[in-house]
């Protein structure tokens, strides 16, 4: 039995590429719009692309790197004390 | 008319009728409750309708302004969206629980007055509490206990401050405060801690997630706002307030993309909103208020829609964790379409009510020129699509096939689901009501090329970012420890730690003490007893030597 239009691979093929090509366009409506920056680095070419981009990638990494030291099994909290039902 | 009738009474007495109808009657009454009361707000003048001596204190219950009509609104709305929601909730308690809790949040947008706020805010923490309780799980018993004695903390902060000020002052109407006294001091503390904020923000995502399917959707939506709207009163413009928030805007994005339970994502995500609103109140120019105050509006919608969507995935397939979640886009499109709906109202895509409120936001720091402030913002904007915007609907109904086939949930949900869509559509389209409500005259202009443009590029590219960097976000089954760790770890094992050292304390004490009776005891009886030295019986002839010896020692003794 085919399965849903979303979950097949050809289905997920052509959403990367339709993905990619609005990616390219909104970095290229910047020449179509007229962008006030208030901050020098706001005008940087595609600010909002890269900027975007490096500060996810920093959180990912940086909740990566937390998650290493506070991350516990789900039922820590479970065995510990009669309090805590 | 509208001035003889609180709003916020109308929901306490309709939460109390509540409890004692059943079937039709009660379905009707949960629903025109709530209209009651939007009609009457949408109707009342500004200005003091009530207004009364108590215990010698002139108090106003019912004070109306742009500011409170906005807030009370708001509230009134989500009492009608849940109340819809959770018609089909079979617990008796938690629709009138949530009824009170949502009549005194607007008694407190209402009030006037720090005295009438302070039993608003008491009578949240209780209703909220009994709405957590309501679930009736051993974890949600639990974690009501945990979340009651934060909020009983916060209103003992909040009364100390209330009456230190009234002391300086002699005044109790609620006014704007600065920071120039502990009692000040203590009432910031105690909106904060109701406002999720640090270090006690981890009693949000505790207890919120531990409710029912539809007690979390009312929690969701007043214990913070209320927090949001006594600082836009009390505190604008306070600086420690920018810091506080941006802390907070973080922390939600972090904590939220390390967890695994859905409805606890949501909840931290409820922090990381609430921390946009507080950065703006500490910016505190009437733009950075109006984006306050709007997104709080806005945040209220998307944020219930969200945990509807949640709500019907727990109801439906039973289960809460992303990890035994996914691929439910197949049975529940409807869902799916609301909750991404949500998704993208929180990320404040254009057209979404989100990009109208937290747009004035960011803008009000461009215009003061506080760069770090914006970064900050930019880079938080971009997180909330990470956390919220694409991992919530990602691995509840998308991700891995998780061969559950859930139905869509009854029609009153889906209704509820449908009116809170269409309204965070509705408002990104059409913003102008929504700015006529805020407290200052709004002349920003949401949609202009540049802010469209460089929004979709953050937002595109996060999610270039999530999808690139995905094997890293694989969900594990685990939490993250956070500060409320102290009080549910640190905290037993140092009592119990205690107990015990205070038990050997206490033992060796006692062994001491018996160590030494028994040795004074067998001194005495070698000394004293039947044939001790000091006991024996001597005999005269012994006594003669002796005497004779000492007095022979007396002698030489003299004569030397």
């Amino acid at each position: 039995m085919q399965d849903y239009w979303l979950a097949r691979e050809s289905s997920i093929r052509l959403l990367w590429r339709g993905f990619i090509a609005v990616l390219a366009l909104t970095v290229l409506a910047e020449f179509a719009v007229e962008i006030h920056p208030h901050f020098e680095i706001e005008g940087l070419p595609a600010f909002g692309a890269w900027y975007g981009f490096l500060a996810c990638a920093a959180m990912i990494l940086f909740a990566k790197l937390l998650g290493v030291f506070l991350k516990r099994p789900d039922r820590y909290y479970d065995s510990d004390g009669p309090a805590d039902g | 008319m509208a001035s003889v009738l609180h709003p916020g009474l109308i929901l306490v007495f309709a939460g109390v009728a509540l409890g004692l109808l059943h079937g039709r009657a009660r379905a009707a009454l949960a629903l025109a409750a709530p209209l009651a009361a939007i009609g009457i707000l949408l109707w009342v003048g500004e200005g003091v309708h009530w207004s009364g001596r108590y215990l010698g204190i002139e108090v106003t219950p019912y004070a109306v302004d742009a500011l409170s009509r906005l807030f009370a609104l708001i509230f009134a709305i989500m009492a009608f969206g849940g109340a819809l929601y959770a018609l089909g909730q079979p617990s008796r308690l938690e629709l009138p629980a949530a009824f009170v809790y949502a009549g005194s949040a607007i008694g407190a947008a209402l009030a006037g007055d720090l005295l009438t706020l302070f039993v608003c805010w008491e009578l949240m923490a209780l209703g909220s509490t009994l709405v957590i309780w309501s679930a009736g799980t051993a974890p949600a018993w639990a974690a009501s206990r945990r979340y009651l004695a934060v909020h009983l903390l916060g209103g003992v902060l909040l009364l100390a401050g209330i009456a230190g000020h009234v002391s300086e002052t002699g005044s109790v109407a609620f006014v704007r405060m600065a920071l120039d006294s502990p009692a000040h001091w203590l009432i910031l503390a105690g909106f904060l801690v109701n406002a999720g904020a640090p270090p006690l923000s981890a009693w949000l995502p505790d207890a919120y997630p531990e409710a029912s399917w539809s007690g979390t959707v009312f929690l969701s939506a007043f214990t913070t706002k209320t927090a949001v709207y006594v600082l836009l009163r009390g505190f604008p413009g306070t600086e420690i307030l920018v810091w506080v928030g941006l802390f907070m805007v973080f922390y939600g994005i972090v904590y939220a993309l390390l967890e695994n339970d859905m409805r606890r994502i949501l909840a931290y995500s409820i922090v990381n909103q609430v921390g946009f609103m507080i950065a703006g109140i500490g910016i505190g120019t009437e733009l950075a208020l109006n984006g306050a105050a709007a997104h709080a509006f806005t945040h209220i919608l998307y944020k219930a829609l969200l945990l509807m969507s949640a709500g019907a995935v727990l109801l439906q397939a039973g289960r809460r964790k992303c990890s035994e979640l996914g691929g439910l886009f197949r049975t529940m499109p409807f869902t799916t379409a609301c909750g991404t709906i949500g998704a993208l109202a929180i990320s404040c895509f254009p057209l979404t009510s989100g990009f109208v409120s937290k747009s004035m936001i960011s803008q009000a720091a461009a215009n003061e020129h506080l760069l770090w402030v914006w970064l900050a913002l930019a880079a938080a904007s971009a997180g909330v699509f990470l956390h919220a915007g694409i991992k919530f609907p990602w691995f509840v109904f998308f991700q891995k096939d998780s061969g559950l086939r859930p139905p869509e949930p009854p029609l009153n949900m889906r209704l509820a689901m449908g009116l809170f869509a269409a309204l965070c559509i509705g408002l990104g389209v059409f913003y102008q009501p929504l700015y006529a409500l805020l407290p200052f005259k709004a002349e920003y202009v949401p949609y202009t090329g540049a802010h469209v443009v460089v929004q979709l590029e953050l937002l595109l590219f996060s999610g270039l970012a999530f999808f690139v960097m995905l094997p890293m976000l694989r969900r594990t089954l685990t939490i993250t420890l956070d500060l409320d760790w102290f009080y549910r770890v640190f905290a037993n094992r140092l009592v119990a730690g205690s107990t015990v050292l205070l038990g050997l304390a206490s033992g060796t004490v006692q062994s001491w003490i018996q160590a030494a009776g028994a040795a004074i005891r067998a001194g005495a009886q070698r000394h004293h007893g039947l044939d001790g030295v000091l006991a024996r019986t001597w005999s005269t002839g012994g006594m003669v030597l002796w005497v004779a010896l000492l007095l022979a020692g007396y002698l030489l003794v003299y004569y030397l």
